[in-house]
């Protein structure tokens, strides 16, 4: 429902929004009737859900983190352990659960971190223009010179091996690429004509990020994050893998695979359901992601 | 005329991005907590042997100075001592680099022999089971990390069935062809060796589809789209009504248009098997960059990590810069508007 | 005048598409023809389905969604609506040749003229049985001497030159070169030159009708403007929502027409001078999933009788070769 005064007339400083609030509506009901972005978020919300209360669904929460009953290990998958035991006797299900939650996380905190700041590099890089665009567009193609996972790589050489550096490293990433997207839309914006109308008016330049720009940032950011959601935990995943991200005993599932792979291929179910789990996760963020995009007619290439 | 204009200036400004990283790269690798000599000589150096060490690596500078000498020591062909294997990471880049370059190549190969006529089908078979099949096969390609896809090929091809060799590049009683590129193949092919061929190609195989299954689900994506995108448009339509016979327009008139948007993605596909390679290298026990890179890594061994770095972005800026040069020569219109930027 | 023999004989054409909102019954029982030689007009609003009826009869509508319930298409006597695609397209680069509204837009971005003109050329030829590979030489010849017809100056750097580097002028003479170069009987064109400046637009249509002129080609041209009907067509039809309202000697139903759509047609064309400036026909076109029965025009008719909106009427011919489908004018109704 679009606002009005009170002859019924619309009023324009909400229209930039209530366009993209219609466009979620819309997007909604075009979402809900795709059948496979559905399928995609009910595997996202799932997985979020048996991370958020590993406790309380996983049959062996204490084995998380550092359990040792070397008495059981290596045990195939049973009834009592659907998916059996590890190296070191852990309910291999219990530690997938919480491999995952160290997944999530760190996804959470790389976007948390990242988004924000690079939508506000991006606003003033595309607004301000000039030297400081230059600049900060420079920075942005220094960063984007190598592939994301050499370059958290590269960044982790700093450090000792733990998951917090590695999410540094990643965060320290990511944020170009939200950074490109929203200088993109905001330079072609500001050189709309009814922006530079709205300046003769007397329009503040808050007033116009916020009212013009941000809503059309928002539709393409939301895809993005939520592909980006899975393309993260794949790149903490593979960090993981090669010892550089979280670290026995607080083990994700790269790390969990990463073990598991040395005894291959007899104890294969300590490799077989680690790279199960992860493929789901992050096959659902992307049927999830490409559904969002269908629905919110945002175009391939973001 | 301007092509080879905009292409000078397109090459300053990656010369200009490589220095940035350069300098990036350094800060981190230097100013890091940890002490790289002592972890290099080991827990029982003496205070004096690390000092020496460090002294010797020049690590005794101030950080600009230091920054200098290491990048004029590139220009000579000196990218500095590792502290590993204490001689110069150039010579160690040349020992490691085939095997991951040989390796990205064939990688490549799979995305464009299987990607794209993938794509073609699909477009040609819109919405009907072949295109359906080929777009699970690109979701599921893009989802799994390309470990898990090594992990699972190994499983099946190399455990179960046996078909395929486990790890490395030979197998352990094969003799090598001579060294003259370093790519085993192009060497066997060279020297003429088919025992040493046929066994690099086996070794070969399941690393490099790995390596290859993101790419190939992208660029078979991107070109059906990017195929059924032109098949609408008026002038392939025109094209017909000008008599021309569909096989001609399908494989001409169609494909050339329609081979932009996965050429641009190229440059992308290769920067995203580089990272792959890293993974998969690890998997198959592959004697290439990542195992010299992430060791260097864990190791603190700056000058290695530099080396590895700078190669890396060089790799991947030469591979846009050609896709660039490429799409310009296809579509006039993006010459046209490179020459106009 | 001797009969000349039928090129294009579409007989009671109806088309119907298959929406979303159901079914779409475009086309209503269509007939026109055209004669060798011969340059006829096919006039009507946009929407009035007159790109449909082309391209049904061209052989080029895509099966589904297009569906034909009723009518034939004859081209040079076969029936095209019972061919293979393949069997069509063997047939029109000998017979029949196209050019579309948008010379931009019809021509391969990624292609030099020449390229594109070689291959119309070669594959004309080799279809027209000019069984010996065309040499390069023998085609560039071709193409200039195309290029020159139409009027382009210095041709051979054209050939080497894209299409986005030609002015949207020289793109249209480009593409009526290619329509052109390998003689075909009949040449088709759906409103060429509405993409172009009115100046542009009236020197192509001025070259168009002198070469068709000089080389005997009938011309189907399709159009919403009436000036280029009086500029070109010797016959024209006027049609009106999937169907046709009337049809005979262009000069004679633009000074006096019949049909009260084309009354209303030939009022709302702004006049520079006079008292009424210009007219609108009260209503709007219809949604053809919805279409109004009999004759479709009635809804908007200001003469409608009880009979219009029951059954749609037959052609009357109210003077030698010119036919008029309104009951004003007698005639019986469609069975």
């Amino acid at each position: 429902m679009m606002p009005s005064d009170q002859h019924g007339l619309r009023k324009p400083e909400d229209s930039r929004w209530a366009a993209f609030r219609d466009r979620l509506s819309r997007g909604w009901y075009k979402f809900s009737r795709n059948r496979i972005s559905l399928i995609g978020g009910a595997m996202v919300l799932f997985f979020v859900f048996l991370a958020s209360f590993a406790h309380f669904v996983t049959p062996y929460p204490h084995h998380a983190g550092a359990y040792t009953d070397f008495a059981n290990a290596f045990e195939p998958p049973s009834a009592a352990h659907w998916f059996g035991t590890d190296s070191l006797g852990a309910d291999v299900l219990t530690r997938i659960v919480f491999g995952s939650q160290i997944s999530f996380m760190l996804a959470g905190v790389v976007l948390g971190i990242s988004v924000p700041f690079g939508i506000f590099v991006g606003l003033l890089a595309g607004y301000v223009g000039g030297k400081t665009e230059t600049l900060i567009m420079r920075i942005t193609d220094i960063f984007l010179s190598l592939p994301a996972l050499v370059m958290a790589l590269a960044i982790c050489a700093a450090f000792t091996p733990s998951i917090d550096k590695a999410m540094l490293a990643v965060a320290s990433i990511w944020w170009t690429w939200h950074c490109r997207l929203v200088h993109g839309i905001t330079r072609s914006i500001k050189t709309e004509e009814f922006v530079q109308a709205s300046r003769v008016l007397g329009a503040s330049h808050l007033r116009i990020i916020f009212r013009d720009i941000l809503p059309n940032c928002a539709s393409p950011i939301i895809v993005k994050i939520t592909l980006d959601a899975g393309f993260v935990i794949l790149v903490g995943a593979g960090l993981s893998f090669l010892g550089l991200g979280a670290q026995p005993p607080a083990e994700d599932l790269g790390t969990m695979i990463s073990i598991g792979s040395k005894y291959l291929p007899e104890r294969w179910w300590m490799t077989v359901f680690p790279s199960l789990a992860i493929f789901l996760i992050i096959l659902g963020f992307n049927l999830l992601g490409d559904g969002l995009r269908d629905a919110l007619a945002v175009e391939e290439g973001v | 005329m301007q092509f080879s204009y905009f292409l000078l200036r397109r090459l300053l400004y990656t010369i200009l991005v490589l220095f940035g990283l350069s300098i990036l790269i350094f800060i981190i690798a230097r100013t890091l907590p940890g002490n790289p000599a002592r972890l290099a000589l080991g827990p029982f150096a003496s205070k004096e042997q690390i000092e020496n060490l460090e002294r010797t690596m020049g690590m005794d500078k101030p950080l600009p100075l230091q920054y200098w000498t290491y990048i004029t020591g590139i220009f000579r062909g000196d990218f500095g001592l590792s502290f590993q294997t204490r001689r110069n990471v150039a010579l160690d880049i040349a020992h490691y680099l085939p095997a991951t370059l040989e390796l990205v190549l064939v990688s490549i190969l799979w995305v464009l022999l299987l990607g794209v006529p993938l794509g073609v089908m699909a477009a040609r078979y819109k919405d009907r089971w072949p295109d359906n099949l080929v777009r699970i096969f690109a979701f599921v390609g893009v989802a799994v990390p390309p470990f898990v896809v090594g992990l699972v090929l190994q499983l099946i091809f190399s455990y179960l069935l046996g078909i395929l060799p486990t790890t490395g590049r030979l197998g352990l009683m094969t003799a090598p062809p001579t060294h003259y590129t370093g790519l085993l193949i192009v060497d066997s092919l060279i020297t003429g060796n088919f025992s040493a061929l046929g066994d690099a190609i086996a070794h070969i195989i399941l690393p490099s589809f790995a390596i290859a299954m993101t790419g190939i689900g992208q660029i078979a994506r991107l070109t059906r789209g990017s195929m059924s995108d032109v098949a609408s448009q008026d002038y392939i339509e025109a094209s017909r009504g000008f008599g021309i016979p569909n096989r001609i327009i399908a494989f001409k008139y169609m494909l050339k248009p329609a081979s932009i948007p996965p050429l641009t993605v190229l440059g992308l596909t290769f920067a995203s098997e580089l990272s792959n390679a890293f993974l998969v290298e690890t998997v198959f026990a592959w004697p290439g960059m990542a195992k010299y890179g992430i060791r260097a890594i864990l190791r603190k061994d700056f000058n290695a990590v530099m080396g590895v770095v700078l190669i890396i972005g060089l790799a991947f800026v030469v591979v846009n810069l050609i896709v660039d040069i490429l799409s310009g020569y296809i579509d006039p219109r993006i010459r046209k508007r490179q020459e106009e930027a | 005048m001797a009969e000349r023999s039928l090129l294009l004989d579409v007989r009671n054409l109806h088309v119907h598409f298959r929406v979303y909102e159901g079914l779409s019954r475009v086309l209503d029982g269509v007939s026109l023809q055209v004669r060798e030689g011969e340059r006829v007009g096919l006039v009507g609003e946009t929407g009035c389905g007159k790109t449909v009826a082309m391209k049904a009869a061209m052989g080029i509508l895509k099966s589904p969604p297009a569906r034909f319930p009723a009518g034939e298409v004859f081209l040079a006597g076969r029936d095209v609506l019972k061919m293979s695609p393949t069997e069509i397209l063997a047939m029109k680069g000998k017979l029949i040749a196209m050019i579309f509204q948008d010379p931009l837009s019809s021509l391969n971005p990624v292609f030099t003229v020449g390229q594109q003109m070689f291959d119309v050329i070669r594959y004309g030829r080799r279809r027209a049985g000019d069984g010996k590979r065309a040499v390069r030489a023998t085609l560039r010849r071709t193409a200039i001497e195309a290029l020159l017809s139409v009027r382009l100056p210095d041709p051979e750097r054209m050939l080497k030159m894209y299409p986005l580097e030609l002015s949207g002028g020289m793109r249209q003479r480009a593409l009526i070169a290619m329509a052109l170069v390998n003689r075909p009987r009949l040449l088709v064109a759906d409103e060429p030159g509405t993409a172009l400046d009115v100046t542009i637009q009236a020197q192509i249509l001025e070259l168009l009708k002198g070469l068709v002129k000089e080389a005997q080609i009938a011309v189907l041209m399709i159009t919403h403007d009436l000036g280029v009907v009086r500029e070109i067509a010797e016959r024209v039809y006027i049609m009106y929502a999937g169907q046709v309202a009337e049809t005979g000697q262009a000069m004679a139903i633009l000074d006096a027409p019949e049909h009260p759509y084309t009354k209303g047609l030939m009022a709302s064309v702004p006049r520079l001078t006079g008292e009424v400036l210009a007219e609108g026909i009260p209503g709007t076109v219809p949604d053809y999933t919805e279409a109004p029965p009999g004759c479709r025009f009635h809804p908007r008719c200001a003469h409608r009788m009880d009979i219009c909106g029951e059954r749609k009427p037959l052609p009357v011919e109210t003077a030698a070769g010119r036919y008029v489908a309104c009951y004003l004018y007698g005639g019986e109704s469609h069975v």
